[in-house]
């Protein structure tokens, strides 16, 4: 499409910097850090019987 | 010249009784109403159904088989001063928020929503005996087959032909699916199995039937035909969107509202682009939501082939041309235009090159990467049934359940000014006189509802205050008049009504 090859001139594509591979690896490591700590807290607040939770939750449609 | 894209979101939110062996959705959604009105409001002032014709149809005619909405004058219906409107919908609360002038306030607006909502719980909460509670979600569907809206509305010009808004805005409403999804598990299409669709991008387009309608509740269409303005019928149009997401991001929320703002102005002016419709809209709606690596080509109705990513660009560049000729005002003013511009390039961008990127201000993307973790913890599959309750409480209101805000989502809001939407009406539409005469005079005001507002002063009848126009009744032309006049009484003199 030839619209599509003309914004590509102005598309903000300066956020992409030649990218440092252990910088990357560092980024990866904090983000898994970041989900396990996340995945912990969920484990404590997820409804204990998910199974009931989700087979009583019906609801009317709507609009 | 488009006119200004004043805009709005009303939000039907899920209700869940629990431990309340027969419970009932329209009792629980007036309990939680009501828990609001008669926690934080002085007095309530009820909703006027006077001007409210949900069956008028934009092309002119009344379908047959077309079901027009009800309207449920019975159930709860209050007026906030804030300008919204917070009643029970179906068997749903929902609130509308009031009439805004810019995506980013309208943003502000549905996360004050939110705020209500939450506050209402909890009053609720107090009233019901111990071990019963009220849950609240903001979502789309229960995972069974029944969906409820969150619908967008915005102001276009009487003038612009309805076929072109159809022929427009529909491949610009199935492509921004990419970057609106508030994500599910699994569908709920009739024959599509877990296996099939294990997680897609939105909550909504499984419902969808018809490319265009009248329908809200049964054969959903893409473009629905509600012609209501809720203002002058000779100069207005309202597009009435029922085709989104409720979203938990705020960013999204802007980003949606931004987006189809400018693009609908770009409509008014005759610059949105042509050549995007897609063969098989309905089909393609489906397919752009289960398409979680955006790879798929469409069918375009022109013989070519498109993503929806390819689709959104060409509605980008659009809006490029259509901003260098007719620049912002129309959609709030240069900064907020150049904003949306810039976060609507990024989000594309980043969807094309890097999408896990966005984890932190989409919801669809951030839900996959917790369900991805989740689902690796636990060694469970996507059918698992704790699968549909992260989903569900992604949604949950409940501050010590939510799940979507412990996932450090970028805001658009601060608390200070979500605070302030909460009790004071948008300075910039006609809600700041709608909200601001509810606040000073609630005892003279007998009901209100979009376009006009009943006040009795006393021995006269009854009086109408018509507000026919969006734009008038702002800050800039009452706030001083309003201030002046401590009774109805002398602020309708002053007005010459």
């Amino acid at each position: 499409m030839a619209e599509r090859e003309q914004r590509r001139r102005g598309a903000p594509r300066s956020e992409e910097p030649e990218v440092d591979e252990t910088a990357t690896n560092e980024t990866g490591q904090e983000l898994k850090a970041e989900l396990d700590d996340l995945l912990d807290e969920i484990d404590d607040v997820l409804e204990t019987n998910a199974e009931e939770f989700v087979k009583n939750y019906v609801q009317k449609g709507g609009e | 010249m488009a006119v200004h894209k004043v805009l709005g979101v009303e939000t039907e939110f899920g209700i869940l009784h629990r431990n309340e062996g027969d419970s009932n959705p329209v009792a629980a959604s007036s309990m939680i109403i009501n828990a609001y009105v008669n926690g934080y409001l002085e007095r309530r002032v009820g909703w006027d159904f006077e001007d409210e014709h949900p069956g008028v149809d934009a092309r002119g005619f009344n379908e047959f088989d077309a079901l027009a909405p009800e309207i449920e004058t019975h159930l709860v219906n209050a007026v906030l001063t804030n300008g919204a409107r917070y009643y029970v919908d179906h068997a749903h609360p929902e609130l509308s928020t009031p009439e805004c002038t810019d995506a980013l306030q309208c943003a502000i607006y549905d996360r004050a929503a939110e705020e209500i909502l939450i506050r209402s719980m909890d009053k609720a909460n107090q009233l019901l005996p111990d071990g019963e509670e009220l849950v609240i979600h903001k979502n789309n569907s229960d995972g069974k087959g029944n969906s409820y809206g969150c619908h967008e509305n915005y102001l276009l010009d009487r003038n612009v032909p309805f076929g072109r808004i159809v022929l427009q805005i529909m491949p610009f409403f199935i492509s921004r699916q990419i970057y609106c999804g508030a994500g599910k598990v699994g569908s709920e299409a009739p024959g599509v199995s877990h296996d099939e669709v294990p997680f897609q991008i939105t909550q909504r387009a499984d419902f969808f039937e018809e490319e265009v309608g009248l329908e809200t509740t049964l054969k959903r269409p893409i473009v629905n035909t509600r012609d209501e303005p809720h203002a002058d019928s000779k100069r207005y149009r309202r597009l009435h969107v029922i085709v989104g997401d409720a979203n938990m991001s705020e960013l999204q929320t802007y980003l949606k509202l931004g987006t189809t703002a400018i693009v609908l102005a770009m409509i008014d002016d005759d610059m949105a682009p042509n050549d995007c419709a897609f063969e098989f809209p309905v089909r393609a709606l489906r397919e752009v939501s289960y398409d979680i690596d955006l790879g798929l080509s469409h069918r375009l109705a022109n013989g070519d082939k498109a993503t929806a990513l390819e689709v959104q660009w060409v509605y980008y560049a659009a809006a490029e041309r259509w901003a260098d000729r007719h620049g912002f005002d129309v959609v709030g003013g240069e900064e907020i235009g150049v904003d949306v511009m810039k976060r609507w390039a990024s989000v594309l961008t980043a969807l094309e090159q890097h999408p896990e990127s966005l984890a932190d201000s989409i919801d669809w993307i951030a839900k996959r990467r917790l369900y991805e973790g989740f689902r690796s913890r636990h060694g469970i599959e996507w059918d698992d049934p704790k699968m549909a309750a992260l989903d569900l409480q992604y949604h949950d209101l409940r501050p010590s359940k939510g799940l979507a805000r412990r996932m450090g989502l970028t805001r658009v809001s601060d608390d200070a000014q979500v605070e302030m939407a909460i009790n004071q009406p948008p300075p910039t539409t006609r809600a700041f006189f709608r909200g601001r005469c509810l606040e000073k005079y609630p005892d003279q005001i007998v009901a209100a509802n979009w376009d006009s507002m009943v006040f009795d002063v006393g021995s006269d009848p009854l009086r109408r205050v018509p507000m026919l126009e969006p734009l008038r009744g702002t800050a800039a032309h009452v706030a001083s008049l309003l201030d002046e006049c401590d009774d109805a009484g002398e602020l309708l003199r002053r007005l010459g009504t």
